[in-house]
């Protein structure tokens, strides 16, 4: 093995390759790998954000959805009771009217028996009258015999 | 395997170097080589190593410089690949902040990856084509042009890589403690008592030199005898190929690993150097 100033030479030569590596090879491509593993890290974040904001978003979503439902479910609620009541008012009015017009009907039929009764009684009386003046073939003084009359026409 | 060799001759020359040096008559190549000691050079490793480093740096800034945070291109992709890989290894391992670490780390890695995968160009090939060049580009004698394509068998180079992991070693045990921590911890660990001042010392301080041996050592001994066993496997005439590729296969793991053994280790090193205890 015989040693020489090729070790020298090497020496040299490795010199040169280190710092011409260290110089010009390694710095950009670190930098280069360094600068996408950013850009990947960053990418990840995001899309870590996106599908968070995402699961928000339904979350939110099913939220306004369920509230919307029980909205539409109070409201349909509310409708069938202001139903309910406006069919009960309207029966009651019905009801309501019909008795008045059944008693009005009454009060009329009353009122119409009342007058020919009384104009009944009235035509019993003149006739209860003429025929007792037939009767008694004179003139009964009306003035005089009024009072019987009168009892005669109350007791019809 | 070449006819007009014998076995020994064929592995001497698939694990001889290159070499290049100054002699007094000029520039002088190989066996005029043999006694030029220190201040001889191989050419060989020098030109895989330094190509294979300028084929992964030119690689890396050409996806660097268009490099996009968006959709990427493949090779992109891939260069981000191995950038992570390596980056979530010194993360992991080294706590603190250093612009150095982790594209030494990538540097070691990639740059060793590639020189140990020469390893599975088949042992003749290289050798062959550069004894044709030699042959018919210079009139040379084409026994002797060498050529051994794995920089990772030179232990010239491990060593150098090593000893700039050792000087980073230091150069971070002085940054993060001071020279006098430096010195404090050399001194005072394992044992906590002055009197045990040089038992520390000695320990420390094979603690420390055996680290980048221990790094250079590896890698070469490993890809040595990997390369070796090629060569061997190359003299067995017909029933190479299923050995080769056996063998080719299991480095598929061992290639890759040392040099990931290498960078961890590096990285550890480090690490514990610009840690207080």
């Amino acid at each position: 093995m015989n040693m020489n100033s090729t070790l020298i030479g090497q020496l040299i030569a490795f010199a040169v390759f280190v710092w011409f590596c260290m110089k010009y090879v390694w710095p950009p491509l670190m930098a280069a790998i360094e600068e996408r593993q950013k850009i990947i890290a960053d990418g990840l974040a995001a899309s870590e954000r996106a599908t968070k904001d995402l699961e928000l978003a339904q979350a939110k979503a099913t939220d306004q959805l369920k509230e919307a439902k029980a909205q539409a479910a109070e409201i349909l609620d509310q409708a069938k009771k202001r139903a309910n009541q406006l069919v009960d008012e309207e029966t009651q009015r019905g009801h309501a009217e019909r008795e008045k017009i059944i008693a009005q009907g009454y009060a009329e039929i009353e009122a119409e028996r009342n007058r020919v009764k009384e104009d009944l009684r009235k035509q019993v009386a003149a006739l209860a009258i003429s025929g007792a003046e037939k009767i008694l073939g004179r003139e009964i003084d009306a003035q005089a015999q009024n009072d019987i009359v009168e009892k005669l026409v109350a007791e019809l | 395997m070449a006819s007009e060799y014998t076995t020994t001759e064929y592995i001497q020359h698939h694990l001889t170097n290159a070499t290049m040096c100054n002699t007094d008559t000029g520039i002088a190549f190989n066996k005029a080589c043999a006694d030029a000691g220190f201040w001889a050079i191989h050419v060989d490793t020098m030109a895989w190593s330094i190509g294979l480093g300028v084929l992964f740096l030119y690689f890396f800034r050409r996806i660097a410089k268009k490099v996009t945070t968006g959709v990427p291109t493949k090779s992109q992709a891939f260069v981000e690949l191995v950038v992570g890989f390596v980056n979530d290894n010194v993360v992991s391992t080294f706590h603190g902040r250093s612009a150095l670490i982790a594209p030494l780390a990538l540097t070691i890695f990639v740059w060793i990856l590639l020189m140990n995968l020469m390893d599975l160009v088949p042992v003749d090939v290289l050798p062959t084509i550069a004894g044709w060049v030699g042959q018919y580009g210079f009139g040379m004698d084409p026994h002797d042009v060498y050529m051994k394509a794995v920089p990772t068998t030179d232990l010239n180079l491990t060593l150098a890589l090593a000893l700039g992991v050792f000087a980073l070693i230091i150069f971070y045990s002085i940054k993060m403690k001071g020279v006098l921590g430096f010195a404090k911890e050399l001194s005072f660990t394992p044992f906590n008592h002055w009197a045990f001042i040089p038992v520390n010392l000695i320990l420390e301080l094979v603690t420390l030199f055996a680290r980048p041996l221990s790094l250079a050592l590896r890698l070469f001994g490993n890809l040595y005898a990997s390369e070796l066993i090629f060569i061997l496997i190359a003299t067995i005439g017909l029933w190479q190929l299923p050995l080769h590729f056996m063998w080719a296969v299991f480095h598929i793991l061992v290639l890759p690993l040392q040099a990931f053994i290498f960078m961890m280790l590096t990285i550890v090193y480090l690490s514990l150097a610009s840690e207080d205890h």
